[in-house]
């Protein structure tokens, strides 16, 4: 890239901040990559000869003779089948000594799918997790969120989903990761013996923030790559979006962009649909499903990055420790999967919608007689009934440590309702409970 | 002369254009990226240098790149053809692009200049005719698309000559008009229009008097929307905006349904798209598709086409509305219309209003919500525009720009509450903070009252009440305990529960259920209502509950049932031995 002929060399810089450097220069074009001292950087704003230029590894250390080459063109990833089973930093160079990738060269963050040619996603993906599977059924061709606190075992959980998950290949996208689950990412992939289908961009905490604002595009081209052009189910698993957030706010900030909510850029509604929105069913039969991770503060989902993602994503999976049983469990209440109806009862049993609503339900009576009980009111005997079904369904649905099939977790469903309550109190409709309700 | 200029300067879509010649505000231009032309459109003029919003994705763009003006503000083609047609928020057809992708700088005409149209005159030489005025008709699906006088055309012309009926295409002239000063003008069935004008035409605006309806029971019933009116929709995610959109959609009462889908999610156009060719409009029994344009910008294609794409909506709505239709406009979400109005406003470093939004958001929003609304044709005939918005407010907070400027804008309210999506109650709309502001109309409860039944509006305020009683005793009880009221608090409970169940709660899954005729809502209310008169005598309060929740199953089975089908006579049958013989 950088031995192009006749490539002109600037070496006064006008501006230094801590993320930007802004310098004199001709026939720049608008996002093209440059190199500043030896880092790479790309162009953010041009006005007359002026160029502001984002480098990625931050600017400490950097002088106002510091060497400027442009490459002219916007970063790219070279594609091809040999991506498989690599690891990758934020620029897409290997991390794990093996040789570069050789292949098509591609631009990151490329167009957009016309909508039009999209299909509707109607694959299930089973991941034996019944909090997510009965309650929140995942689709190929999706997108969501898991929602949780910085403490709670989300890459965990996750690395369990993609592994489970019938996908041809897993794309890792990390931002911000520590070391130590880089290398826990690393040893559940080699364990599993999955690793020739998982590639992986990573960019840990002791590398620079903005680096990382380059990860989701690298992950997401490599998906495109094996989605559109091999037909492929892809799965891409994006931890933690968060930081991704954060990174977009110190670039806007350096460039004297006034905020909105939260200290995030004006922008960050479109920031990130750009990303979750690469999620799709294609007509060819190829799909990209993405996973992602988004840390919360102390739960508080009205936060610009948890709330501008909720109205982006097809969902959100909340993860929670329910203080009553120490599980760590998906909170049925608050998670959500947009597309579950595209599949539920399609490719599932027919009572799965009218199941998961009534036992949905019920866990919700079961919190109010909690209430009662916290306020130190006499329960009714339907109150006792609820909480005792609250930890039963916590324990055999909701905790992530289940792994069933569907079927499986229907039926134990049923057999909860049977359990603890009346046919006329689960509210299901007749010819459901006719079928299914277990014999006595 | 056009105007012509260079790009000086380029942050995100925001362009600096120096220009030669003259330019102005909202003028549409071409930059030229090495042969690929992307659309802009001028948002402000300072000296020599023009700020454009680019349409597309800026990469690579460079000082210096040549810009050609195009002399006009963003027009739409209006035309037959629209219905059943997916544009993008500039009005480029989707279905006739060719790539997966959508490419930089492909614009697609939205119209087809080859399909045949019959064409039947109404007016004839020798009229003298407005804009707006009806001049002849095709048959677009089952609807009559009145071909116009156009809606540019300013005072009065007389009709040279008009084509006889037969089959036509839509560059054909088929009319010539004659104007005062005796020049000709040719008129085909296509005109143009810039969408950020309202369109004019119409004698008058009364206020509006007709329910339109939907179908869903908490609208309808309890606060419905008039035809010509607006209403909007906010809630936090997850509380099922898109679903009682879609809903909404599927069963307006409304002859030609506009849906924008602005900066929202792409799978749920991709729903409309796999859906609706599939479903039978209600009313008509024909292909919903037949009566419904999509305009899809959703939230990863260009921010600026995002704000075009509700204006572009309008526009044909008020098109239709001129043919004397009625339309009906659901856009997803103006919050998205919004925030791309802020992401300019902030490129271009103007001083920020609340949340920093620009300081005119409300004038912006109050002006587009007034273009909806009925309208007196010259004719005598009417037509209305309906508009109903959804806003998604950061973190589900009422308190924030776009939902306040809202609310001051629409004269319906729907919101909906975390609290009822979090128990899985859907439609998930608050029975006691939203209201209709046209029951206040006494038109309209004259209206409804002839619609309806006489005691109606009776019956919808008493229902109200007893909710609010409902929700203030299921406060008290959690503050005093089910021991600490008397047995009649948790029967009164009981009764808004029952509403809540029976009334508002509505499964928009479920093929009978989603769809609520206005005279089954009013058998259903009554059947409540009366079940609410029962006297009862409960020994305590669980007694109490669980006659309730069994009352309340039958009547959710009946809601599940064929409208007085075998089995909905038999959960009547069920319900009546249990409320008059189990005493």
């Amino acid at each position: 890239m950088s031995s192009k002929a006749f490539q002109r060399t600037y070496t006064r810089l006008e501006a230094i901040t801590k993320a930007t450097v802004t310098l004199h220069a001709q026939g720049v074009s608008n996002d093209e990559l440059a190199t500043v001292a030896g880092r790479l950087a790309q162009v953010v704003k041009i006005k007359g000869d002026l160029i502001t230029l984002q480098v990625f590894a931050g600017t400490e250390g950097i002088p106002t003779n510091a060497e400027v080459l442009f490459h002219g063109e916007p970063p790219t990833l070279q594609v091809s089948e040999e991506l498989s089973g690599r690891f990758f930093n934020a620029y897409g160079d290997p991390i794990d000594g093996g040789p570069k990738v050789e292949g098509d060269r591609r631009q990151i963050g490329g167009p957009s799918v016309n909508p039009y040619k999209r299909k509707q996603p109607s694959q299930l993906i089973p991941t034996g997790i019944a909090g997510i599977d009965l309650n929140n059924t995942l689709v190929s061709g999706q997108k969501i969120p898991f929602f949780a606190d910085p403490d709670q075992p989300y890459n965990q959980v996750m690395a369990q989903v993609a592994l489970r998950a019938d996908v041809d290949k897993i794309i890792l996208g990390g931002m911000g990761l520590s070391n130590d689950d880089y290398l826990y990412f690393k040893h559940e992939f080699e364990s599993a013996g999955a690793l020739n289908k998982i590639i992986s961009f990573v960019n840990t905490t002791d590398q620079p923030p903005v680096e990382r604002l380059l990860i989701p595009d690298m992950a997401l081209t490599a998906a495109e790559f094996f989605a559109v052009d091999k037909n492929e189910k892809v799965l891409v698993l994006l931890t933690d979006m968060t930081l991704y957030a954060d990174a977009l706010s110190i670039v806007s900030n350096r460039m004297d962009q006034i905020p909105s909510k939260d200290s995030m850029p004006g922008s960050l509604y479109s920031d990130l649909a750009k990303i979750y929105e690469k999620a799709v069913q294609l007509p060819s039969g190829g799909s990209i499903t993405i996973i992602a991770v988004t840390t919360l503060n102390d739960g508080d989902i009205t936060h610009a990055i948890p709330d501008n993602t909720g109205y982006i994503t097809e969902g959100q999976l909340y993860l929670r420790a329910d203080t009553d049983t120490g599980k760590v469990i998906i909170d049925p209440f608050r998670s959500l999967s947009r597309l579950k109806q595209l599949v539920q009862g399609k490719q599932t049993r027919e009572d799965h919608s009218q199941v998961m609503n009534a036992s949905v339900r019920l866990y919700a009576d079961a919190q109010n007689a909690k209430t009662k009980l916290e306020n130190g009111f006499d329960l009714s005997d339907y109150d006792r009934r609820c909480l005792e079904y609250a930890k039963a369904y916590a324990v055999e649905i909701l905790s992530i440590d289940v792994n069933i099939g569907l079927t499986e977790m229907l039926d134990t469903a049923w057999k909860l309702f049977a359990r603890y309550f009346s046919q006329a109190e689960t509210g299901i409709k007749q010819a459901m409970i006719d079928k299914y309700w277990p014999a006595a | 002369m056009k105007a012509t200029g260079i790009v000086t300067g380029i942050i995100s879509n925001l362009v600096t254009v120096r220009f030669e010649g003259d330019v102005a505000q909202n003028e549409i231009c071409h930059i030229d990226l090495g042969g690929t032309k992307m659309m802009a459109e001028v948002i402000k003029v300072s000296g020599k240098n023009a700020f454009v919003q680019v349409y597309e994705s800026t990469r690579g763009l460079r000082q210096g790149d040549r810009v050609e003006f195009d002399g006009h503000m963003l027009e739409v083609q209006l035309g037959p053809g629209l219905l059943s047609s997916s544009y993008d928020g500039l009005q480029n057809n989707l279905a006739t692009m060719e790539d997966v992708f959508l490419k930089r700088g492909e614009y697609t005409a939205p119209l087809d200049h080859e399909k045949i149209w019959h064409f039947t005159p109404i007016a004839k030489p020798g009229d003298t005719v407005y804009a707006a005025d009806w001049l002849g008709e095709v048959k677009e699906g089952w609807l009559p698309h009145k071909i116009m006088v156009p809606f540019s055309f300013k005072d009065e012309y007389k009709i040279k000559s008009i084509a006889p009926e037969g089959d036509y295409k839509i560059d054909d002239t088929m009319a010539v008009l004659t104007d005062a000063q005796g020049e000709e003008h040719k008129v085909t069935m296509v005109q143009k229009w810039p969408v950020k004008v309202a369109v004019g035409g119409y004698v008058e605006k009364p206020r509006p008097f007709r329910i339109m309806e939907t179908g869903v029971r908490c609208m309808d019933t309890l606060n419905p929307i008039a035809e010509g009116g607006t209403g909007f929709i906010p809630g936090p995610f997850g509380c099922g905006k898109t679903v009682l959109q879609h809903a909404i959609a599927k069963q307006g009462d409304a002859e030609v349904i506009v849906m924008a889908a602005c900066g929202e999610r792409a799978n749920e156009v991709v729903e409309i798209f796999a859906e609706f060719p599939e479903l039978i409009d209600p009313h008509t029994g024909r292909h919903l598709m037949e009566r419904t344009t999509i305009i899809c910008n959703t939230s990863n294609m260009p921010v600026a086409a995002r704000e075009a794409s509700v204006y572009t909506a309008m526009t044909i709505c008020e098109y239709y509305r001129a043919m004397g239709m009625k339309a009906l406009l659901l856009a997803d979400s103006t919050s998205r219309w919004a925030q791309a109005l802020r992401e300019m406003s902030n490129r271009m470093e103007e001083l920020p209003g609340a949340d920093a939004f620009p300081v005119d958001l409300s004038a912006i929003i109050s002006n587009f919500y007034a273009r909806a609304g009925i309208v007196k044709l010259r004719n005598g005939q009417t037509g209305a525009v309906t508009f109903i918005g959804t806003v998604s407010p950061a973190g589900g907070n009422l308190k924030e720009p776009v939902t306040e400027s809202t609310k001051k804008a629409a004269r319906c309210f729907y919101s909906l509450a975390q609290a009822r999506a979090d128990k899985k109650r859907y439609p998930a709309v608050d029975p006691i903070d939203s209201y209709s502001k046209y029951l206040e109309y006494p038109e309209v409860v004259e209206y409804l009252k002839e619609r309806v039944g006489k005691d109606w509006v009776e019956k919808v305020n008493r229902a109200k009440n007893l909710i609010r009683r409902g929700k203030e005793i299921a406060e008290q009880i959690n503050i005093l305990g089910d021991d600490g009221v008397p047995i009649s608090y948790h029967e009164q409970f009981w009764k808004s529960e029952l509403i809540d169940f029976v009334i508002l709660q509505q499964d928009a899954f479920d093929p009978i259920d989603s769809l609520c005729p206005m005279e089954r809502q009013e058998y259903m209310l009554s059947l409540v209502l009366k079940v609410c008169d029962v006297p009862f005598e409960f020994d305590d309060y669980e007694q109490c509950a669980a006659k309730y929740k069994e009352i309340i199953n039958i009547l959710r089975q009946m809601n599940y049932s064929e409208f007085k089908s075998e089995s909905f006579n038999k959960y009547l049958e069920q319900l009546n031995t249990l409320l008059y013989h189990e005493q």
